[in-house]
């Protein structure tokens, strides 16, 4: 069955859809934290009247904006995307994703758009107060709209408080708090948003350390990074918390995904952390098969930590990637191929419910087969599997073959996660250091450090697209768990339009980013206003 | 509140919803309108900015609201999302390219080091004006001429043209509904700045553009309407579902939903209005009729083509493929959700007026425009 996929088409569509996302994250996670560290700012300024406070809100402020536009400009390509490339899947999924992405609109982006026209333009046509709520309001603003759509991917990742309808041949929603309350959904938004925290703390203590090293705007970098550093900080705990409780919760929603992350071929007792590896052989990673075994040239382990990371239990078992696949009896795991024909079940029986309903609509064995889907064994050991069905054949032994093709990109998986978590540690020590020191006066002399700072920002940008690959790229091949395969969710549409597309988008977004970090770059260089009106303090 | 309503009225309660929203998005379309005439009313490099700057202040809510509209209909009726967006393929990607464009240029337009220079900026304002008007006003004319698509019985669609879109833009009406869009826009735009910018010489030059743009809007806005009163239309049998082409549908609905009609001809009325004191009376709040009558008339479009047993997004290669409001909505518990979402609706709108009142409570004018700190773009 798998032969009737243009696989061409799904991998040009993956890749345009990932190009966008990709690009509007380098954007997002500025917007979201540097709308607060600013809001901070400017809450200074208010309540101390002194103007420098004020220069400093606007410079932080002039960068947010240039910043914010193409998070906006590439932000609707996602919502037109999935109506143009991912057809398939926004009917199957709208009934539970398009609420969210309303509910963004109507709640956040309006409080953004609104608020941030003050920020900008209503120096002095409103008051201090309204000012300084509208800087608020923003902030709230954009960390709403990331709490919607995380909330939509989170359904993706996990999907909860639905049931599948065999009448419209989709999910539809059952309990929105499920949805939107899910373990999945909770984590998701507080460590993606405070990675963005993290993320503006890295940019402003960067650009900071960058005028300490030209000797330059002493008392902006020196409270910038004062803020920056205490905000990072306090993020980078909760981020480090919250990727925790994932990694506790992915373990159960997504085990493919976990084991993936840690290129774990074989489950086992006491299972060691890599904390750092280096994959060897490719070819073993990309045709994976019964014999595979898991092949790294060089690792460092922690004994028992992945056990403990996954359960808080360092006996636990946690499984690897030919377990789930090959099922693992003592440890309960039913195995990918019965998986996949459980699911085939299913899509047989909604095939069966169609042409019932072709003869006669609410015919007798119409009605049994609706009362099927409505039978809750039949739920649970058929449609939880429905997308598996779509890996069937009638070989049993191309069954097998098939199965071993469900496993996400293992180096890719891999070295994002460990990457991401390696950065992460990386920025708490350089929060931590960068507020000792600037807290005893000792940071500006410190040439190398503050070059350091410089550089990390492009490593925070490593960090979050790493993030971006590890929920993304490990979860295939699914873009529901377990519903729907990416390959089903797809367009039907030649693929030369797609090709045309992807390209055009690759032309945009060069353009658009060449002019980005040259008018970034220009406006950190020329700094902040010479001095405020004090007349207009 | 809204759990117990029927699924049908949820679904009409979203249809109106959507209409609002469609309505809202071609009057804030007075920005794009207003994109395209930046070289025809402003003449040096400062009318120039002050136009600009002048629409500058306001492009953020035409977006928010197109996207909203994206949103909404997504959520509401997604087969409509996945069968126009994946079919008309070509359509909604120009569309959107032409939106990917405006985002960033009034925010780099001005800036040292922008690369590509502020003409580029402009002109891809100049682009945003009319594409993202004559293309949207396309679009939404296939809701009353219909498209080329297919459902299987797992509701996944096929689209029968290769051209995926384009092949709209070779139905007459479709295009006169296009050009009419983009002609209101430009008559919008024209009215906006009349009432926001405080310039003598600019004004003059207004009044004379707005008979250029009026007369073709109401040539072919007019040519659309009498076309859609007279041709045959995609009704729906109430009690199958089954859907069937009847004589002048469009016309029977305007009298069979007499509010509609009320709407429609108090919306023409607003319209001309607007445009006529502008023209003749001198007056600076034409913005406001004309504003408000393109809101009703687009309103009163929607629930044409979505009310009274009407299938809203019809298929001329498989009639039963059609989509009504019945068909192609989201469950009655997601609606339900949804409606109650809606509630925060008027209080959205209450803090945007409120917070533009007191950001508009000046007209712009070229004094602001040197004075440094509200010069932006």
């Amino acid at each position: 069955m798998l032969e009737n996929i243009d696989f061409t088409l799904v991998n040009w569509s993956r890749g345009q859809f990932a190009l966008t996302a990709m690009f509007h994250w380098l954007f997002v996670p500025l917007t979201l934290g540097l709308a607060y560290i600013l809001a901070y700012m400017e809450t200074m300024y208010v309540k101390t009247g002194d103007p420098e406070w004020k220069r400093i809100t606007k410079f932080w402020m002039k960068l947010f904006g240039i910043n914010f536009a193409i998070g906006v400009a590439t932000g609707i390509i996602l919502e037109f995307e999935f109506g143009t490339n991912w057809s398939n899947y926004s009917w199957f999924v709208g009934d539970i994703f398009g609420a969210p992405l309303a509910i963004e609109g109507i709640m956040a982006f309006f409080l953004e758009s609104t608020f941030i026209a003050v920020m900008f333009f209503g120096w002095d046509k409103v008051s201090k107060r309204f000012h300084l709520t509208a800087t608020w309001l923003t902030a709230i603003g954009a960390s709403l709209s990331a709490v919607w759509i995380l909330v939509a991917n989170a359904w993706m990742q996990n999907p909860v408080g639905t049931f599948f309808n065999p009448e419209t041949a989709r999910n539809e929603m059952t309990s929105f708090w499920d949805v939107f309350l899910s373990e999945t959904a909770v984590n998701k938004f507080v460590h993606t948003i405070t990675s963005g925290f993290v993320f503006a703390a890295i940019f402003v203590i960067g650009v900071s350390s960058w005028y300490l090293i030209k000797n330059r705007e002493h008392l902006l970098a020196k409270r910038s990074i004062v803020i920056a550093s205490v905000f990072g900080l306090i993020s980078s705990f909760v981020l480090i918390g919250t990727g925790d409780s994932s990694a506790k919760e992915i373990v159960k929603t997504q085990p493919m995904k976990f084991a993936a992350m840690e290129a774990l071929y074989e489950g086992q007792n006491n299972a060691p952390l890599v904390a750092f590896g280096i994959l060897g052989g490719e070819e073993n990673y990309k045709n994976m098969n019964a014999d595979s075994q898991s092949d790294f040239l060089f690792k460092i382990e922690i004994p028992s930590m992945l056990s403990w990371l996954a359960y808080g239990d360092p006996d636990s078992y946690v499984a690897g990637m030919k377990d789930l696949i090959m099922g693992n009896k003592e440890q309960g795991i039913l195995s990918y191929k019965e998986k996949i024909i459980r699911g085939y079940e299913a899509q047989q029986s909604l095939r069966a419910l169609k042409a019932a309903q072709k003869e006669e609509p609410n015919g007798e064995k119409a009605e049994a087969l609706k009362a099927k889907f409505r039978d809750p064994a039949f739920i649970e050991n058929n449609v939880q599997y429905f997308g598996y069905g779509s890996f069937y054949d009638p070989d049993p032994i191309q069954i097998e073959k098939n199965a071993f093709t469900m496993v996400p990109p293992i180096s890719m998986t891999f070295y994002a996660f460990h990457i991401m978590v390696m950065l992460g540690g990386l920025f708490l020590v350089i929060f931590a250091v960068f507020l000792f020191l600037v807290m005893r006066n000792q940071l500006h002399n410190k040439k190398w450090l503050l070059w350091a700072g410089v550089w990390t920002i492009p490593l925070a940008y490593i960090a979050q697209q790493s993030g971006w690959i590890v929920a993304e790229v490990g979860r295939q091949p699914w873009v529901i768990q377990d519903l729907m395969p990416t390959m089903k969710a797809v367009t039907q549409i030649d693929v030369v339009s797609v090709m045309t597309t992807f390209f055009l988008f690759a032309v945009i977004f060069i353009g658009l980013f060449i002019a980005e970090v040259r008018i970034m770059v220009k406006q950190i260089k020329v700094g902040p206003k010479k001095k405020e009106d004090p007349n207009n303090v | 509140m809204f759990e117990s309503l029927s699924h049908l009225a949820l679904q009409q309660y979203w249809w109106i919803i959507i209409s609002v929203l469609g309505g809202a998005l071609v009057f804030l379309m007075f920005v794009q309108g207003g994109q395209t005439l930046i070289y025809q009313i402003g003449k040096d490099k400062d009318e120039r900015t002050l136009l600009i700057n002048s629409l500058g202040r306001k492009w953020e809510f035409t977006f928010t609201t197109l996207v909203v509209f994206g949103g909404a209909f997504f959520a509401s009726f997604p087969l409509f999302y996945s069968t126009s967006f994946g079919g008309a393929y070509w359509a909604w990607m120009i569309l959107l390219f032409a939106f990917i464009i405006q985002a960033v240029s009034y925010q780099f337009r001005s800036q040292p080091g922008n690369v590509f220079g502020p003409r580029t900026y402009e002109t891809f304002l100049f682009i945003n004006g009319l594409i993202g008007t004559f293309l949207l006003g396309v679009v939404v004319a296939s809701f009353f001429t219909g498209s080329q698509f297919s459902l299987t019985d797992m509701n996944e669609m096929r689209w029968h043209s290769a051209f995926r879109g384009l092949e709209l833009l070779l139905n007459v009406q479709n295009l006169s509904l296009g050009i009419a869009v983009f002609f209101l826009a430009r008559t919008l735009g024209l009215l906006y700045f009349l009432n926001s910018i405080e310039d003598e010489t600019i004004d003059k030059r207004i009044r004379k553009h707005l008979w250029y743009n009026t007369v073709p809007f109401l040539v072919f806005f007019l040519t659309f309407i009498i076309w859609l009163m007279l041709n045959e239309g995609y009704a729906v049998m109430p009690e199958t579902g089954e859907i069937f082409m009847q004589d002048n549908k469009y016309f029977l609905n305007l009298i069979q939903m007499p509010v509609v009609l009320v709407l429609f001809l108090t919306a023409i009325a607003l319209v001309l209005y607007g445009i006529f004191i502008s023209l003749f009376k001198k007056s600076n709040s034409g913005i406001w009729f004309t504003g408000a009558g393109s809101f009703l008339t687009v309103f009163s479009l929607f629930l044409l083509a979505g009310f009274n047993n009407t299938a809203f997004y019809p298929s001329n290669v498989d009639l039963q493929s059609s989509l009504t409001i019945i068909k192609a909505s989201s469950s009655h518990f997601t609606l339900t959700v949804m409606s109650y979402v809606s509630l925060m609706v008027p209080f959205v709108a209450a803090y945007i007026w409120y917070t533009w009142r007191a950001i508009d409570k000046k007209k712009i004018d070229k004094d602001e425009m040197t004075s440094g700190e509200a010069h932006f773009y």
